[in-house]
């Protein structure tokens, strides 16, 4: 008698527990080993590049903040930078400085949601429990700043939105503390733990060569022992001026991965710490001082005319704004009228001011970057992130291309996956940090 | 189980309101996670904000178990097809909550591959808008889908932007128009 | 907006525009380095042979391609500029060993959009270079699996070209297996 054995596919996803993200693998199963693996994408594609054509460059900042979720500042960072390239400005020290921070902190997050969710995969619920608190002692830090938690539109060209607001400073170091306590923990619960090392070591592993042929770069490509950072390779803001390491794995397993993330957190408080050392002095100190309106009032009385006085006061902006009024509104924006609003003391104290405001909101004008096409990258939390922006000297972008680290990351998931066993795939598809929204757009 | 269907009315109608009170602390979710409101979904379900409050904390991955879906994230034309055979695998009673504003009405998505409004696939209780909405908002959505489940509530019916009106979701499968305007008259 | 070789010539370094420049004198249409973006302008028949040289020349040991997109140029600036081909194809190629970026761009026609596949020297086109043929319907000649990626098999068109209005929405497709 002659036994037929024939190997087995298995659809798993693109709604899936081991899925946190929309992604559909088809896999050939030979037992429990895994022979091939499709990877389909493209469950969450929402045409961010079509919707950028259609809207003024300013208004592209909200679909970025979708494309990675779980870091958006960065995304915020990266457009705003490549359009500022485009238009050769420059910004203002201390907004560099702010959007270090910043992107900093949307980072830790970022990892610390990566390192939350694949362990929780693994089984240890209580990591994820307590990174999910780290991460909302640092969703506050940015609530405070921008007023929103998580899809914030933060940065603007030429600047960003406000000023950091008084005491900010000293909260920051707190809940950077409360961060470092729970990496801690959560150190102690993992790197030592038996099950979570069994299932972490030799998983999932690619080798340097193969990842930078798939083009892959980030926290997937440093674990393979390729020192690879735009921050050190193309410093841009003020990344040449902080000291970090750029944390290396060396085999490029999924346990490789997980060091190289959480090195890398602690590197990025690191770079926070040193930004507040370094950062030029402005409303961090918080002192106010001078005729303060609420921002309705000074609008009121815009439209009674009664505008005499009007520029001599600093309008009082919502608590969540702090640092939005004239004096921090120039300490953190470029002196570029053709490109930065006027602070709302302008808009609705002169004449000029209105124009200028009107002139940047208005269809057909707004800002407008001469002919050409840049590519500018950055370092994301997966990886480069880089905008290519094609200009047609209008208002309106002629093309947005995202070059988002997760798509080529994805191209070569086969390749990790291939050869190992089929419950395998949760602990390497966790270690990977896909993100549905950069990599489909 | 014969005082289920007495005439009288007293008993059923206790009943019925004993089993609303069972179901609404019991929610087992479907949570269909597609997009940036899942990062809200984590925060809502971690300890933080603690879900688990409301009896609705153990997130099932498997639509025969669950009861109430929640539909988190924008929902692609790619995708639809999926959410809709997911919905349909659902057994009755079931509840669907549109958290966030892609899946309530497509949000700023307006373009040729987003759905706008899961309504317009399968039929939506509880609307939770917000891009995305903070976690006291779904809170808030939450304690209200309680009191439909109370109330033993079910909404049935689909959106339908021709004619700017709910239809029922029976009609879903190889609907018409004639056949929906048809359903319009005569209906009281 | 031809940078000047002479000069660099004579100081000895040559940047990886000028290297492709003088090895490919004949494919290059047209040169420029915008905001310091060095670009090249080459003819779609020398794509693959331009390709090797960036990955195996070893003063410009291009082993990274970074990003692959397309742009399409129908009515560009409002249709005041007329373009010769309507596409082009958009390569972005990084060195990790010499810490530098080139920009190659291949003009496509509309009729006939198609260019050689780079599967064969870097796997990371695969994928890029079927976004492109979903995004814009440009083939890619002897690439193994060109399908659609991001859309779904049953729609009709190419989203991302400027002839596809960005909200004409398809029938929904039923459920599936």
């Amino acid at each position: 008698m002659v036994t037929q054995t024939r190997n087995m596919l298995l659809n798993v996803g693109p709604s899936h527990p081991a899925m946190h993200g929309v992604i559909r693998l088809i896999m050939e199963l030979e037992g429990e080993k895994i022979k091939g693996v499709d990877v389909e994408i493209g469950y969450l594609h929402r045409a961010f590049e079509k919707m950028c054509e259609t809207v003024m460059y300013a208004q592209c900042f909200p679909y970025t903040d979708r494309l990675n979720y779980v870091s958006p500042l960065i995304n915020n960072v990266g457009f705003a930078m490549t359009v500022e390239k485009l238009l050769g400005i420059d910004v203002p020290e201390r907004a560099k400085y702010i959007r270090v921070i910043m992107s900093e902190i949307s980072r830790v997050t970022d990892h610390l949601t990566c390192i939350g969710a694949s362990a929780m995969e693994l089984g240890a619920m209580s990591v994820f429990l307590y990174m999910i608190k780290a991460r909302e002692y640092l969703y506050e830090l940015v609530e405070e700043i921008t007023g929103a938690r998580l899809t914030i539109s933060y940065v603007r060209i030429g600047g960003v939105k406000a000023d950091l607001t008084a005491g900010f400073v000293d909260k920051a170091f707190q809940k950077i503390a409360d961060v470092r306590k729970v990496l801690i923990e959560v150190d102690e619960l993992l790197t030592r733990n038996r099950i979570f090392f069994d299932r972490m070591k030799g998983i999932g592993t690619i080798s340097a060569d193969d990842a930078i042929a798939y083009g892959i770069t980030g926290p997937f490509l440093r674990s393979t022992g390729v020192a690879y950072d735009v921050r050190k390779a193309n410093p841009y803001l003020i990344y040449d001026r902080l000291d970090f390491e750029v944390p290396t794995g060396t085999t490029g397993d999924n346990l490789d991965r997980y060091f190289v993330r959480m090195a890398e957190m602690e590197q990025s408080l690191r770079m926070i710490e040193q930004c507040f050392q370094q950062i030029p002095d402005g409303a961090v100190s918080g002192e106010l001082t001078g005729c303060l309106v609420p921002a309705a009032q000074m609008v009121d009385r815009a439209k009674m005319g009664q505008t005499e006085d009007l520029i001599e006061d600093e309008v009082d902006l919502d608590p969540t704004l702090q640092g939005g009024t004239k004096r921090y509104h120039d300490a953190i924006n470029a002196d570029q009228k053709d490109v930065v609003l006027p602070a709302k003391e302008n808009t609705y104290g002169n004449i000029e001011g209105l124009m200028n405001h009107f002139k940047l909101v208005m269809y057909g004008h707004g800002i407008r970057p001469p002919v050409g096409e840049v590519y500018f990258p950055v370092e994301g939390a997966n990886g480069e992130l880089g905008f290519y922006i094609v200009s047609d000297g209008r208002d309106l972008p002629w093309r947005v291309r995202v070059h988002p680290p997760c798509f080529p990351i994805m191209a070569a998931l086969p390749k990790c996956l291939v050869g190992g066993m089929m419950a395998d795939m949760v602990s390497t598809f966790g270690s990977v940090n896909m993100i549905a929204g950069e990599l489909d757009r | 189980m014969s005082f289920l269907s007495s005439p009288t009315g007293f008993l059923t109608s206790t009943i019925k309101d004993a089993l609303g009170w069972a179901r609404k602390y019991s929610i087992f979710q479907y949570p269909f996670v597609t997009a940036c409101c899942g990062m809200e979904y984590m925060s809502t379900a971690a300890s933080h904000y603690d879900v688990d409050r409301f009896g609705a904390g153990f997130p099932r991955f498997s639509p025969r178990q669950s009861d109430v879906l929640f539909v988190v994230g924008t929902i692609s034309h790619k995708m639809a097809p999926v959410l809709k055979t997911i919905h349909d695998q659902m057994c009755e009673p079931k509840w669907v909550v549109a958290f966030g504003v892609c899946t309530c009405t497509g949000g700023f998505y307006d373009n040729y591959s987003t759905v706008m409004g899961i309504d317009t696939i399968i039929p939506v209780d509880i609307y939770i808008p917000g891009c995305p909405p903070r976690p006291e908002n779904v809170i808030d959505g939450l304690m209200k889908l309680q009191e439909k489940i109370q109330k033993g509530e079910q909404s049935r019916t689909l959106y339908d932007p021709r004619t700017k009106t709910g239809r029922p979701a029976e009609l879903s499968q190889g609907y018409s128009i004639e056949q929906h305007i048809k359903h319009i008259e005569s209906s009281p | 907006m031809t940078p000047n070789l002479t000069t660099s010539k004579e100081q000895g370094i040559l940047t990886p525009l000028q290297r492709v420049q003088e090895q490919f004198s004949q494919e290059v249409v047209e040169t420029h380095a915008f905001r310091g973006d060095e670009t090249l302008v080459i003819r779609p028949g020398a794509l693959l042979a331009v390709a090797k040289f960036l990955k195996t020349a070893p003063e410009l040991d291009f082993n990274f391609l970074m990003d692959l997109t397309a742009v399409d140029y129908l009515f560009f600036a409002g249709g005041r500029v007329q373009k010769e081909f309507r596409f082009e194809v958009v390569y972005h190629f990084y060195s990790l060993k010499h810490n530098h970026r080139l920009r190659i761009k291949v003009p496509v026609d509309e009729k006939d959009p198609e260019v050689d596949t780079l599967t064969g020297l870097w796997p990371s086109a695969d994928w890029y270079e079927r976004e492109a043929w979903d995004m814009f319907g440009i083939q890619f000649k002897g690439h193994p699996n060109l399908k659609r990626i991001l859309m779904y098999e049953e729609f009709q068109g190419h989203a991302l070209r400027k002839d596809y209005p960005f909200n004409k929405r398809q029938p929904l497709i039923g459920p599936q297996n």
